[in-house]
């Protein structure tokens, strides 16, 4: 149990590094789609199992047909794609980012059904239009909940909440 | 059998020493998927549902065909060569509809909650949400018990419980979830069987442990909202601590004597308790509700005002108290709030913090400093046993009896031939007592009457005994009539 504990809060302090033109990027998609949900790929590195560094976010259609408002859907399609396009690129799929309209940036029972271990999920909160927060999860290993992600920038400074 | 490979995506590869390529021998789609849970079991629980069934974001493909339009699906048959290949779907979305496509309302269920379910702000929405939450409650006693008494009426899905300790006459007066017939019993026995009295339709998990550094992470983590009744400073900063790691909510409450307190802290959206009170204060500055008493109507209020805050949050409707602490005087029947701030120097929340794991919370609370302390104190002076000061008086030796307590505790129970000086004026009368003497000093438990002994040696006293374990000893040994408090 305690070895279970200290790798939890290893893998807490896992970085996220996200470029502010990157986040700029992510914003601009995420209130151009709102009041909908908006999602898309993170291409990246593994630096080392405390930090993985955003290269590039990829802005990828809401495969859903209703409920667009709350829900999200990249097909498998789209999946592959991306994937071709990263190894292109010589970087990895490191996750996914997806808006969450009027609502906290913390996933829901829903995002934690749907979740791929390991992936990086960024979710970005966006209240009335505009950008608010942005904070990264990754599901944790028996699948009951999320771990919190520490997202940086490319200075290593703190982000995520200073655009509210 | 054919030897076919199946492709593993990038996310699942850490359950299969980093490979991407499976080999398996097998005749259908469904064993070679069969064989390869088998042989890296761990990713069983991410492609299947419990019930066994492929989880809809998985998606496999037999040579770029999606099996789903396969004819036969699963039972496809396989060649040799043939590749497998495990492609995931994204989804996702926010948690305002996470009610609605996972959880259904029982007719019984919509007759209960009636009263919530026609006030817009719940609605069947809200409801669903409560029967998908998850609380967990550290402590079911005076706190614990109002506030997981109106959880489960509420219909909060899943109530979990912290608490190792047995039912008390002493807890009667003011943990309501206990009757007299449960005392001497566990307590989370005795809290389950009530609230399930209450509600059978929630689901109450026990965990009967004392809550540590090593265990508070592994059992917070499966809950939403925490609501923290404990009585001692060591584990409010551990649950203070272990939520802030795993960015869950805290909804806290403490009282004592008429005074209660009520805030939520959630470092996602405002400040934590260590905002608040950077380092506990000393150890003893402070008295607990067992040395300093609590009226027992007061964690009624408070237990119910933290169950109201935790539904909100739940609903996500009103203002929660996040930012502002509430304080509560029932003699004066007034309320107070005080606004927080979270501070960029707190050391677990700020913006640089320096705590990234629990840390050991007795020794940060001077817990153990203290009660080492005590013990050397208590062993240190000279001592007499309950027994043998028994002996001493029915033999007719002259002994001057000093009790140290307090006035009011001196009217619970008493020596008849003991004399009342407290404590806090012992000093001043020091000069009225003869050093020749035998002297024998108690209190109630033996802790304030070891200082007091102390400060009679200081002032010279040779002949001064602490009386070993105080009148709980005396009742124990000499006197059962004797009432223990």
């Amino acid at each position: 149990m305690k070895e279970e504990r200290s790798r939890e809060v290893a893998e807490r302090r896992i970085n996220l590094i996200l470029s502010r033109h990157i986040l700029a990027k992510i914003r601009a998609h995420v209130e151009g789609a709102y009041p909908e949900e908006a999602c898309g790929g993170l291409l990246g590195l593994v630096r080392d199992e405390r930090a993985i560094e955003v290269a590039d976010a990829v802005s990828l259609a809401n495969a859903r047909e209703e409920e667009r408002r709350r829900r999200y859907l990249i097909g498998p399609g789209a999946v592959v794609e991306l994937e071709r396009r990263a190894e292109a690129a010589n970087v990895q799929v490191v996750g996914y980012y997806h808006s969450h309209p009027d609502a906290a940036p913390v996933p829901s029972a829903f995002d934690r059904e749907h979740a791929w271990p390991w992936y990086i999920y960024l979710i970005v909160s966006v209240e009335n239009g505009r950008m608010a927060r942005a904070e990264a999860w990754r599901l944790a290993d028996d699948r009951r909940g999320f771990i919190s992600l520490l997202v940086g920038d490319e200075n290593r400074a703190t982000i995520g909440t200073q655009d509210r | 059998m054919k030897t076919i490979s199946v492709i593993v995506p990038t996310p699942l590869r850490q359950y299969t020493e980093g490979r991407d390529k499976i080999e398996v021998e097998a005749g259908t789609v469904a064993q070679a998927l069969g064989q390869l849970t088998s042989r890296h079991s761990a990713l069983r629980r991410h492609l299947y549902t419990e019930d066994g069934s492929l989880r809809s974001f998985v998606n496999i493909y037999l040579n770029d065909e999606d099996i789903r339009y396969l004819e036969d699906g699963e039972e496809t048959g396989v060649g040799d060569g043939d590749e497998i290949r495990i492609v995931p779907s994204i989804a996702g979305g926010a948690a305002t509809v996470l009610g609605a496509d996972q959880v259904e309302l029982s007719r019984d269920e919509i007759r209960r909650y009636a009263r919530h379910i026609i006030m817009p702000e719940v609605g069947l929405e809200g409801q669903k949400k409560l029967k998908q939450a998850r609380v967990l409650l550290i402590g079911a006693g005076g706190l614990g018990s109002p506030a997981s008494l109106y959880l489960a009426a509420a219909g909060v899905g899943t109530i979990g419980l912290v608490d190792f300790d047995v039912v008390d006459y002493s807890n009667l007066q003011r943990q309501i979830i206990h009757g007299t017939g449960d005392v001497g019993r566990s307590k989370l026995a005795s809290a389950r069987e009530r609230l399930l009295d209450i509600n059978p339709e929630i689901t109450v998990e026990r965990h009967e442990v004392r809550l540590l550094s090593d265990n508070a992470m592994e059992i917070l983590k499966d809950y939403d909202i925490i609501v923290d009744g404990t009585d001692n400073f060591p584990t409010r900063y551990l649950v203070n601590d272990a939520c802030v790691l795993l960015g869950k909510p805290n909804v806290y409450g403490s009282i004592f004597r008429f005074e209660g307190q009520v805030s939520v802290f959630y470092a996602r959206e405002g400040p934590c308790y260590r905002c608040l009170f950077r380092e506990p204060p000393p150890p003893g500055l402070v008295p607990s509700c067992a040395e300093g008493g609590v009226l027992g109507v007061l964690p009624g209020i408070v237990g119910t005002m933290q169950a109201n805050e935790t539904v909100k949050l739940i609903l996500g409707q009103g203002e929660p108290l996040i930012g502002r602490l509430l304080l509560f005087d029932s003699l004066r029947m007034k309320f107070r709030e005080l606004r927080l701030r979270k501070d960029p120097d707190c050391p677990i929340c700020g913006e640089n913090p320096t705590i990234h794991e629990l840390i050991d919370y007795e020794a940060f609370c001077g817990v153990t400093e203290a009660a080492l302390e005590q013990q050397g104190l208590q062993g240190q002076v000279p001592t007499i046993t309950a027994t043998d000061l028994k002996a001493r008086l029915d033999a007719g030796d002259p002994i001057r009896i000093i009790d140290v307590r307090e006035p009011h505790e001196w009217n619970i129970c008493n020596l008849e031939t003991a004399e009342l000086i407290p404590l806090a004026s012992l000093p001043g009368q020091m000069n009225g007592l003869d050093s020749t003497e035998d002297i024998v000093v108690l209190c109630r438990s033996g802790a304030r009457s070891a200082r007091a002994v102390r400060l009679l040696q200081e002032a010279g006293f040779r002949r001064a005994y602490n009386l070993t374990g105080g009148l709980l000893a005396w009742s124990d040994e000499v006197d059962p009539s004797m009432p223990k408090y």
